[in-house]
């Protein structure tokens, strides 16, 4: 697993839970710009059902327009939301 | 500062009481067991009420005097933290800085993580539903509520905590401070500013 350069253009994984995930839905299946990687952290989705978490995983800070997660958003053009995301979430834009 | 916006409640009253119940009936099998110690649990209580916005307003008014400790506390805020003798106990802090240009709000969509160490327990409203639920989606509305009119010349950036990171706003040291110390400029910091739901105070502004 290598690791997502800073400024990639990102796609969330859109897919149907239903276990323990930190990913909420309003931001599966959008499309963003990783501000920063945060390092690796075990991954809550194992975490929560009293395992190890292992391997670690990248955790990153995308950054998404607030007008393409919203269909009426009225703030600014330029109004974002930076969320975290871990790794296994995540394609390049390019391969989407 | 106008603050009359509705705060509901968020959980039922009979399922609270359930869970205090519980909480309880853990703690004293606990002692019981000899896993734990009241004493330990008193200190850990005391621990926390110790923590407020008090520490957090220390690093703001220090960033704001001296350009070095706000670019290390921009680029690691529990290094920045640790620095003025503030534990952090691995949290792992983000100070994000409010500018001409960004406005930061901070909130926890899926349940209520906050930066404790650093602020001390969460205010109701940042764990109430309605907050959670629309801070991201119309943050500019929400602001507002709290008085905070955000110039459509500035873009707003909300902070969804979903993970591992905390998160602190550094908000914009207030005008005519100039000749201020830190130890004045502190007094500026409020809570719900370094939640990014206000400015400042700016001396001579206040209610």
């Amino acid at each position: 697993m290598s690791r997502l350069p800073d400024g990639a253009r990102v796609q969330v994984k859109s897919r149907l839970v239903e276990t323990h995930t930190r990913v909420p839905m309003y931001i599966q299946g959008k499309t963003g710009v990783i501000e920063r990687c945060c390092g690796p952290y075990r991954n809550p989705e194992t975490l929560a059902y009293g395992k190890d978490g292992l391997p670690k995983e990248f955790l990153y800070r995308v950054r998404f327009f607030q007008s393409e997660l919203w269909e009426d958003y009225k703030g600014n053009s330029s109004d974002t939301a930076d969320v975290e995301i871990y790794h296994h979430w995540l394609s390049l834009e390019s391969e989407c | 500062m106008p603050h009359d916006h509705h705060h509901g409640p968020s959980i039922d009253p009979t399922r609270l009481a359930r869970y205090q119940n519980l909480a309880k009936a853990v703690t004293e099998l606990l002692i019981e067991k000899n896993i734990i110690s009241s004493d330990e649990i008193d200190d850990a209580i005391k621990g926390m009420d110790e923590r407020g916005p008090a520490l957090g307003a220390r690093m703001v008014a220090r960033a704001w005097s001296n350009s070095h400790y706000k670019e290390s506390m921009l680029s690691d805020g529990s290094a920045a933290a640790e620095a003025l003798g503030i534990p952090v106990d691995g949290t792992k802090l983000v100070v994000v800085e409010n500018t001409e240009k960004v406005h930061n709000l901070v909130v926890c969509t899926l349940c209520s993580c906050y930066p404790r160490n650093i602020l001390g327990l969460p205010p109701r409203w940042y764990k109430s539903t309605p907050y959670r639920a629309r801070a991201i989606k119309e943050p500019r509305k929400v602001l507002k509520e709290f008085g905070t009119i955000i110039p459509e010349s500035v873009s707003v950036r909300v902070h969804d905590s979903t993970a591992d990171m905390r998160y602190m706003v550094l908000p914009a040291r207030p005008t005519n401070t100039a000749e201020w110390n830190e130890e004045r400029l502190r007094e500026l910091v409020t809570r719900d500013s370094m939640i990014g739901a206000e400015a400042a105070i700016t001396p001579g502004d206040q209610e």
